[in-house]
């Protein structure tokens, strides 16, 4: 019999490691495999082909009599066939081994076809990387083949290979659940590379918030070298570098700062890393999908790859649903989908019955696209079209209850804190939008601000260095174009349609509605409600009053 | 120089500060802070008399990383996720619960030395948001009710130990 226990960082999240107690406990072993992209269904433990989901303590009781063979009730905990159904649809290149082998065991990926040699010159691996399309999957989209050629044809003999395993767009974990669930994809990625462009040295740049994709790469390395695909007589070697918390260290040069010892700041291009990159040398930089997709593309050849997609776009991405969704996780999808498909194919459409509103693509860098666009295609070209970017494949969902001047506000206090400081637009000038927006969401905007955001926007987009300035002001951009009645109401009519701004809620208690239990009164941290009136001077609008009613007596 | 970091400590760094070159500063600042918890001002001094490295610049690398701490931190250390997913989904009423539970403003430090509160963007769990991270434990699908509750917990069980 093999159990497999889900055990991604969501895994852990979602109370895993009880059920993994309550299985050592009962005497039964079971291995470990990373994120399947289910997390809505975590914690997930398999039993030969069978999947058990949501197994909480009494699951795990259930599973452990199954297992005994004793009568149980486990087929409660089996995945309902919709979920399995979406699970098989799925097509798996980047993600071909999350939640299915045990990242902690080299054996196991050798298995499924992993490391298998290959007899191609570095020429011809770079051909394959060509025909297949593949373009950089951490943002800019940039085709992955050219950049090889150019530190191939660099010239000088010390070269190097860089992983960027720095997701720092917040909402986006693709890349964790790689490097939890299938490590080996990622280093045999690398040893591929380094190959085609004579690179002595790889470094891994992980962010420090990823502990156990730390310890689950620093394991896989440490078994690659065993078996000598890695190490001194195979002229290759990878390390890890743990980044310190710095979402401009996205940005190439701004990376290689940081491996230096610097600050995290970039600098004018060219040069290219291509050409002068980590320590002066010529540097490769790919992020990690990207890494990961590499060895199917030489197993299976470059045009099997891009037989996948659309014109201008090849193979398949990874997004990560989340926010007013109904089945967050990870799905992997080939290119020319639209978003309508994988918000309410895998996604399974918008929590609790709401509407969906908007969708946010490319994080702080990206923009939205509005329900109304639901229909555009998943393709470096049809995204970048609506004003938002595929960047590295976050998908933040919204409904009828997020504000979309919140949102501008939210994602221009996220770069105001990461902007490096060195351009004068990029740390000023988002500061400045910020100060427009928050004036706004507290009730005192005022006539011109609309224009003011916009001639400003693209001022900061013109006058900063690098992608971090240059794409900063897009979440205004877009919600400008697509949700500009949303910025009047909050300046003209002094309301919030989303009823998420506080300045423009007014709490009071519907008396028609009201059982006068008096549990809101009991609940208020200001002592705010008596005799069932809510003082709107002592209201602080946490609202905690309209959440702990039943009733949904409380209106704002 | 004189530092009053505990030379017993000091010498968990000496390994780490041998054939140095810039490259390592940073994990050499980790390493520190996995020791002490913060960076202490004498421990800067004392990594900069080392490496021969400017203080000016050891101070540089500090400030610009969220990582790195420039004031000691509680025994438990909240890191509430603020990112994208978890703002979409209600951490902003996370926040001022626990806030207003603990009486601290971000980044500081509960009278009774307990908690530290930071605001993090994305600990990659965000398909269970809001998220917050507490020691080595991540916990999912806040309420305020729920992340009191755990605050609570943890505070019982350090009144235990006493
Ligand atoms: S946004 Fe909170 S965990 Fe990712």
């Amino acid at each position: 019999m093999k159990i497999t226990i889900g055990k991604g960082s969501c895994g852990i999240a979602a109370g895993v490691n009880e059920v993994s107690r309550i299985f050592a406990e009962a005497g039964i072993e079971a291995t470990v495999t990373g994120c399947i992209g289910k997390c809505y269904l975590e914690p997930i433990v398999n039993i030969n082909d069978d999947i058990y989901v949501k197994v909480d303590s009494k699951g795990a009781d259930e599973l452990v009599k199954l297992i005994r063979g004793e009568p149980n009730q486990a087929d409660t905990y089996k995945i309902p066939a919709q979920d399995l159904e979406i699970l098989k649809s799925q097509t798996g290149i980047a993600l071909k081994n999350c939640g299915l082998i045990n990242p902690e065991s080299i054996d196991e990926y050798i298995e499924k076809g992993g490391y298998t040699p290959h007899n191609m010159s570095p020429e011809e691996v770079i051909d394959q990387i060509k025909i297949s399309g593949l373009c950089g999957r951490g943002g800019a989209g940039f085709p992955t083949w050219f950049k090889w050629k150019a530190a191939r044809d660099s010239a000088g003999s010390e070269k190097y290979i860089i992983c960027n395993a720095d997701e720092g767009d917040p909402g986006a974990f693709m890349d964790r659940a790689i490097l939890e669930g299938d490590p080996h994809a990622v280093l045999e990625g690398m040893m591929i590379a380094a190959y085609a462009i004579g690179a002595g040295e790889g470094i891994i740049y992980v962010r420090a918030e990823y502990p156990l994709a730390i310890k689950r790469l620093e394991i896989a390395i440490a078994q690659a070298r065993e078996k000598k695909l890695l190490g001194a007589e195979k002229g290759f070697d990878i390390r890890i570098k743990a980044g310190a918390g710095a979402f401009v260290c996205g940005e190439e040069t701004a990376l290689i700062a940081s491996l230096e010892g610097e600050r995290g700041m970039p600098r004018l291009k060219p040069p290219f890393p291509a050409q002068k990159g980590y320590n002066d040398k010529p540097s490769n930089i790919n992020n990690v999908e990207t890494f990961a997709n590499v060895p199917w593309i030489i197993k299976n050849g470059g045009s099997a790859f891009s037989a996948m997609g659309t014109e201008n776009s090849k193979g398949t991405k990874v997004f990560a649903l989340t926010g007013k969704i109904n089945k967050g996780g990870l799905v992997e999808v080939p290119m020319g989908g639209t978003v309508k498909d994988v918000i309410y194919g895998a996604g399974g459409g918008i929590k609790d019955g709401k509407k969906f509103k908007a969708v946010q693509m490319g994080g702080p860098s990206g923009g939205c696209i509005p329900a109304e666009l639901e229909n555009t295609e998943i393709d470096y070209e049809s995204l970048k079209a609506t004003g938002a970017i595929m960047g590295s494949g976050g998908m933040v969902v919204m409904d009828e209850t997020t504000c979309m001047v919140d949102m501008a506000r939210y994602f221009l206090d996220f770069t105001c804190k990461e902007s490096c400081g060195k351009c004068t637009h990029c740390r000023v000038g988002n500061r400045r939008l910020l100060e427009i927006l928050e004036r706004i969401c507290e009730g005192n905007g005022k006539d011109g601000d609309i224009e003011l955001l916009s001639e400003l926007s693209e001022e900061i987009k013109a006058g900063s260095l690098c992608a971090l300035g240059q794409t900063a002001p897009n979440p205004v951009l877009t919600t400008l174009k697509y949700f500009e009645n949303e910025y009047i109401d909050h300046i003209v009519n002094k309301k919030c349609t989303a009823k998420s701004c506080k300045a423009f809620l007014n709490y009071q208690i519907n008396m028609d509605k009201c059982k006068k239990c008096n549990l809101c009164a009991k609940k208020c941290p200001v002592g705010a409600i008596t005799d069932l009136k809510i003082d709107s001077e002592k209201c602080t609008k946490c609202g905690l009053c309209a959440s702990v009613c039943r009733l949904s007596a409380i209106d704002t | 120089m004189d530092c009053n970091c505990g030379q017993e400590l000091l010498k968990k760094l000496e390994p780490e500060l041998k054939d140095y070159n810039s490259g390592k500063l940073i994990p050499i600042l980790q390493k520190a802070q996995e020791i002490y918890g913060w960076l202490p001002p004498d421990i800067l001094k004392y990594i900069s008399d080392k490496t021969g490295e400017k203080l000016a610049k050891v101070v540089g690398v500090v400030t610009f990383y969220t990582q790195f701490r420039s004031k000691p931190v509680g025994k438990n250390l909240i890191l509430l996720c603020q990112g994208t997913a978890c703002h979409v989904n209600g951490s902003a009423d996370i926040e001022t619960a626990i806030r207003n539970e603990l009486s601290v403003n971000e980044g500081e430090i509960t009278a009774d030395g307990l908690f530290t509160y930071n605001n993090v963007a994305c600990l990659g769990c965000c398909s269970l948001s809001p998220v917050m991270m507490i020691g080595d434990k991540t916990y999912g699908k806040l309420t305020r009710d729920s992340a009191i509750k755990i605050l609570n917990e943890i505070r019982g069980a350090c009144e235990d130990k006493f």
